[in-house]
């Protein structure tokens, strides 16, 4: 594609942070109407180099920055994010700042309204006029269709599904007249596939009328397929800047993490010897919001590992919560012989199984204490573990000495980069706040542990330590697996089946080596016969 | 140099500003002829008479309940257990102690009552618990006219019934905790050893409860409650307990405080106790989600050394009596600025 003038160029910008090196002389262009995909593993520097474009408070304040950026060649150096607003640089950000009682139209025209001028002007000045409501209306409908996606301009943002909030988001941005640049950090991340690829459409339309845009994402087969060219940052170094064309997602992985990614699935001819069946969930039904669970009936054997994948908001994460618990349930769901009630986390628990929540942040970690207590407090809790009996039991007191033990174990096994056990959760990274949820399930020593999204929003290298943990506590310690996922690749690579779910219901079992586009049926609701065959398998 | 700095990080400006302030003031205190030992002596005093307060604050910081503004409600539980001690004619450490258990109950009802209301507002517990302070005084204003006291040392004289405003409890515990190992240095300086022992025990006892599997539950519904619930604790049930120790430890509290200064005060007195004591913990370093003893002993410290330390150096200083002026300007300010600073919800 032929690509416009250089309208944006960093020139040799290198950033610390109290001496830490956390950006090494990046420098790299951005052409008019090109769409450059900026991708690294979590820490590698693309959000500190998003703020420096932006002029962020935070990085004047910790000394500024070196080198230069370029704005049709002439030197930028942004005081405030209004400043970068004003040069024509939009940001579309991974969570939305969207007024949720307004309508679609009065965000995007949010503080630009058209306005009609009323009686009081000539008394109160401009704040008195009146909304010019056909003519926003007018404006919003343009930037929607300049974006080529259906939005109701008149709907509210509470009532949209999560893709339409990000869709107006973007509208906003372009709405503002001189948006040349776009910035869109992780704008996929809340969308389901198909949503991301209308996305993606509206993207390269956009690009085609002249906006410039920087795509940072995870999901790296999007970045191959919108992006011209690529950035690979890693370490804070720029490592790599590439056209797309021939470049393969394996390629990118690679410059990521440094090292030669193997094959995730390099021991699939290994035998697998099932015990019975351990978990029995006949007509589960979990009112999640968002991830209802309808009439769900399936089994899982010991020493097994079960995927469930599907799309996001179909119910495949409604069944771990609801069977440890934490949101209202029915149905009748079996371990071995026990019935497990439903609505009681700590009979749950109790009963041998665990649980690593989806919501690392708000469910699974105690982000203001040290990583002892994260691991350390289901067990304790639950297990009466890591106490010191005192007047004969009549008071129990934390043992710091072995919760610190068990955390230094469990530091050491899943490779958790913490400066010491005392750390506290928040300021770990979101892989290693991952491996810390993961220890904490395993200190209970589960018999069944549901794994709720264990590789989301995390860098390559992290998921497959991951992925390797989960893989090695079901070989070696027997813990039969049931792992919800929205890759299906992941569940591809390291489940005994996967089970599909759609609406609500499971649409089908498959095995891993099955074709994708099997896969890809039961995701689009074609419930098959067979379905009921796989269950009893 | 490092090191140092990191220590005052921890240690925190304002808690150093003040702290320097307070030295200043003792530094001053000659010069305007107020005299050290007795100034020490005061400052100690009430470091033990309002310590109990400050404790009072930790449990339901730590369960996620906010500041316990409602501490009135302990308060009026310590008052029912003090005036039945006294109507009972109680004396020495059998009245005091008798007291304390008299109240234990009331304390742990209330507390129970106060705890349920609170599991019902989660998010505003702080602005309820205001309220929830203000009613039960108003309520006790009433019933402390109605119960059937018959002490003529409690009652109003002129009506025979009622209980007065202020009861001395001179002849019944007067300085109880206070005189128990006393030292006297000098004329002027007395360690009150029995008062900062017990304050000292009470704070122990809840810091070793802090490190009980309760405890440590307790601390965790506070730092995240969906953490919590999903390792099977039952939140409610932390925090309604957090709420009875807080209730018994203002009970506690405001005995000790009557002991020291000679007189129990009904009616409306309760309600000046919770707002210095939330301003005590705040400028002792703590936040609305966490709170450490350190934080209650350097709170109590500074809070009261200056509220002691202030009046009677600039009194001295500008020779007039504005020591009650003063006295208000100062400690509101103080709270003033202690919840300005720090009621900043986390979210």
């Amino acid at each position: 594609m032929e690509q416009g003038t250089r309208l944006l160029s960093f020139d040799h910008v290198s950033k610390d942070f109290y001496g830490n090196k956390v950006l090494h002389d990046v420098s790299f262009d951005l052409g008019r109407g090109e769409i450059l995909g900026l991708v690294g593993e979590n820490g590698a520097g693309k959000t500190t180099l998003m703020r420096i474009l932006f002029g962020m408070p935070l990085i004047a304040g910790t000394g500024g920055y070196e080198g230069r950026i370029c704005i049709d060649g002439e030197e930028v150096r942004f005081k405030s994010p209004f400043d970068a607003l004003d040069a024509g640089i939009g940001m579309v950000q991974q969570e939305f700042s969207l007024i949720p009682g307004f309508t679609t139209t009065e965000n995007i025209l949010l503080n630009r309204e058209s306005m009609r001028p009323s009686l009081m002007n000539d008394v109160f000045g401009d704040r008195m006029s009146t909304l010019d409501r056909p003519d926003m209306r007018r404006r919003a409908q343009a930037a929607i269709s300049k974006l080529g996606v259906a939005l109701d301009p008149d709907m509210l943002v509470s009532e949209m599904p999560v893709g339409h909030k990000q869709f107006t988001e973007i509208a906003r941005e372009i709405n503002r007249e001189k948006t040349r640049i776009l910035v869109l950090d992780e704008p996929t991340a809340v969308l389901t596939e198909s949503e991301a690829d209308v996305l993606i459409k509206a993207l390269r339309g956009l690009a085609r009328q002249g906006i410039a845009m920087i795509f940072i994402s995870h999901r790296l087969h999007e970045v191959v397929s919108v992006a011209d060219r690529i950035v690979v940052l890693r370490d804070g170094m720029l490592v790599k800047d590439t056209p797309v064309a021939g470049v393969s997602v394996r390629d990118i992985a690679s410059w990521m993490v440094g090292r030669e990614v193997s094959s995730d699935r390099a021991e699939k001819a290994e035998e697998r010897r099932l015990g019975a069946e351990m978990l029995s969930v006949e007509h589960l039904w979990v009112d999640m919001p968002g991830e209802t669970v309808r009439d769900m009936s399936f089994s899982v054997r010991q020493g097994e590992i079960f995927g469930i994948g599907g799309l996001a908001g179909q119910g495949k994460l409604g069944i771990p919560n609801g069977i440890m618990g934490l949101f209202p349930a029915g149905g009748t769901v079996r371990l071995g012989e026990k019935l497990v009630p439903l609505d009681n986390p700590r009979a749950a628990l109790q009963m041998g199984m665990g649980f690593v929540s989806e919501d690392r942040r708000g469910v699974g970690l105690l982000l203001d204490e040290s990583l002892e207590w994260n691991i350390a407090f289901t067990a304790m809790q639950i297990h009466e573990k890591y106490l010191l009996p005192l007047l004969g039991g009549l008071i129990k007191l934390r043992d710091e000495k072995s919760m610190r033990k068990l955390t230094e174990e469990y530091v050491g096994m899943l490779d958790i980069k913490c400066q010491s056990p005392r750390q506290k959760a928040k300021e770990l990274s979101g892989g290693n706040q991952q491996k810390v949820c993961l220890a904490k399930a395993f200190a209970i020593k589960p018999g069944l542990l549901f794994v709720s999204e264990p590789t989301r929003g995390i860098d390559v290298g992290a998921k497959r330590l991951v992925l390797d943990a989960l893989r090695r506590s079901n070989r070696e310690y027997g813990t039969t697996i049931v792992m919800v996922s929205s890759e299906l690749e992941e569940l591809r690579s390291i489940c005994d089946r996967v089970a599909i779910v759609d609406e609500g219901r499971i649409a089908g079992i498959l095995p891993p080596h099955a074709e994708p586009s099997e896969f890809g049926l039961f995701m689009a609701g074609e419930r098959l016969a067979h379905a009921e065959e796989a269950r009893g398998a | 140099m490092h090191n140092v700095r990191q220590l005052v990080a921890d240690f925190g400006w304002p808690r150093i500003i003040i702290f320097i302030f307070l030295v200043l003031l003792f530094v001053g205190a000659p010069i305007v002829r107020v005299r050290i030992d007795s100034s020490l002596a005061d400052v100690l005093n009430r470091f033990g008479q309002n310590g109990l307060f400050v404790l009072a604050m930790v449990p339901m910081v730590q369960s996620g309940c906010g500041l316990n503004f409602g501490l009135s409600i302990g308060i009026i539980a310590g008052l029912l257990g003090a005036t039945l001690s006294v109507q009972l004619g109680l004396h020495g450490f059998l009245g005091f102690f008798g007291a304390l258990l008299f109240s234990i109950p009331f304390a742990v009802l209330f507390g129970w009552l106060y705890g349920k209301l609170l599991n019902k507002v989660k998010g505003e517990e702080m602005t309820i618990a205001m309220y929830v302070g203000f009613a039960g005084v108003m309520f006790m204003c009433i019933m402390w006219i109605i119960l059937p006291y018959t002490n003529p040392t409690m009652i109003w004289g002129y009506a025979g019934k009622g209980l007065r405003t202020t009861i001395t409890v001179e002849g019944y515990w007067l300085r109880i905790l206070n005189d128990f190992l006393a030292v006297r240095i000098g004329e002027f300086f007395v360690f009150p050893t029995g008062l900062l022992l017990f304050v000292a025990l009470l704070c122990s006892l809840l810091w070793v409860f802090m490190k009980t599997k309760t405890g440590t539950a307790m601390t965790a519904v506070g730092s995240n409650p969906d953490y919590a619930r999903a390792a099977g604790i039952s939140i409610d049930r932390m925090r309604t307990i957090s709420v009875i120790i807080s209730t018994m430890l203002g009970a506690a509290g405001i005995l000790v405080y009557e002991q020291s200064f000679g007189f129990i005060q009904l009616y409306t007195a309760p309600l000046a106790m919770p707002l210095s004591a939330v301003a005590a913990i705040l400028i002792g370093g703590a936040s609305v989600n966490k709170a450490s003893m350190v934080n209650v002993m350097v709170g109590a410290f500074l809070f009261q050394g200056l509220l002691t330390m202030t009046p009677s150096v600039i009194n001295s200083a500008l020779q007039t009596d504005m020591s009650e002026v003063l006295r208000i300007i100062i400690s509101n300010g103080m709270i003033l600025y202690a919840l300005t600073r720090k009621l900043k919800v986390a979210t």
